[in-house]
């Protein structure tokens, strides 16, 4: 046990679902517009997981009016409202930063075939 | 001067969540609990202190002097002694136990402790200098400092020079960090921030001399 686990373990979420890189998620993001908060949803590819315990983060990839717009979010973060896994990717990297080069259907990740 | 103060060991440091859901960098401190050793007069000692103890240990492992100079204060045999100048010793008692819980969320803190020890580093570790160039004719002084004064005016190198030399090891005090949360419960201390020396390390936490606010 690391000897700042006391502090960290209050903070970490239990309802993070198992999903990892190539994976499609929609990522519901609580905003807050002066008083009042609503949810936001943020779809894409996760490009990388990183980091442990508490500072864990994770990127979300996504093409928005043809820009790619990438995310990154702290999995522990109380502003993530849900984690939602649409597909399961079929990749053999870690970590996605390939799919930067690649334009239209070359961008897309194969869903993983059970 | 200070007026409230609490030894600790410090843990390492990890990052939480504000009201904002921002992250903020935190160094956890183990504070406490502290007894109050002994307590300094200005009639008696000429100037108001107490002392503070902490960290347990065995009693085989402290002098006789020692083990009798905490047992004038029902205390029990202790690794650290540490002494808090203050102003007013009203609210300090003989045997009285401080604990994480003197510091509020919010309240500004000094942190003394020893830096980590880098041993005898070079003008670039110590100081940041550039050093020199790779190549264009250099030879063998590519982490030098360079020229370290003029001529036959002054004559000499003044005093204070950048040079090399030991690097850390040495009492540092960081001034006015920012209190997160004082946990008297589970005996921790939350500062943002970064705090001098190695986790591991005794630190004491005293309450800010600059912050602004009259002690």
């Amino acid at each position: 046990m690391h000897r700042t686990d006391l502090v960290d373990r209050a903070g970490l979420r239990d309802d993070v679902p198992d999903f990892g890189p190539g994976d499609t998620l929609k990522v519901h993001v609580r905003v807050v517009e002066g008083n009042r908060e609503r949810v936001q949803v943020f779809q894409g590819v996760v490009i990388r997981r990183q980091g442990g315990g508490a500072r864990e983060t994770f990127s979300v990839r996504k093409i928005s009016f043809g820009v790619g717009v990438e995310r990154t979010f702290p999995v522990h973060s109380p502003i993530l409202a849900r984690i939602e896994v649409i597909t399961r990717g079929d990749v053999r990297r870690a970590k996605l930063y390939y799919l930067r080069d690649r334009i239209g259907k070359a961008a897309k990740v194969k869903e993983k075939r059970f | 001067m200070a007026n409230k103060g609490i030894l600790g060991r410090k843990l390492g440091m990890t990052q939480v969540f504000d009201e904002g859901n921002r992250i903020i960098p935190v160094t956890v401190i183990e504070a406490g609990p502290c007894r109050v050793v002994q307590i300094k007069t200005p009639e008696r000692d000429g100037y108001a202190a107490v002392q503070l103890a902490f960290g347990e240990t065995k009693s085989q492992r402290l002098s006789k002097p020692e083990l009798g100079h905490l047992k004038a204060a029902n205390a029990d045999p202790t690794k650290y002694l540490a002494e808090l100048r203050v102003v007013d010793l009203s609210g300090f008692e003989l045997g009285q136990i401080l604990k994480a819980d003197v510091f509020a969320a919010g309240e500004r803190v000094d942190v003394t402790g020893i830096s980590k020890g880098h041993g005898f580093a070079g003008v670039m570790k110590r100081h940041n200098f550039s050093g020199q160039g790779a190549s264009h004719g250099n030879h063998k002084k590519h982490r030098a400092p360079g020229s370290i004064g003029a001529c036959a005016t002054p004559a000499r190198v003044f005093k204070g020079m950048k040079m090399a030399g030991q690097m850390g090891n040495v009492r540092t005090t960081t001034l006015n960090l920012q209190v997160v949360e004082g946990d008297a419960e589970r005996n921790l201390l939350l500062l943002r921030g970064a705090v001098p020396g190695a986790a591991g390390g005794i630190v004491f936490v005293r309450n800010a001399v600059k912050s602004g606010v009259k002690a």
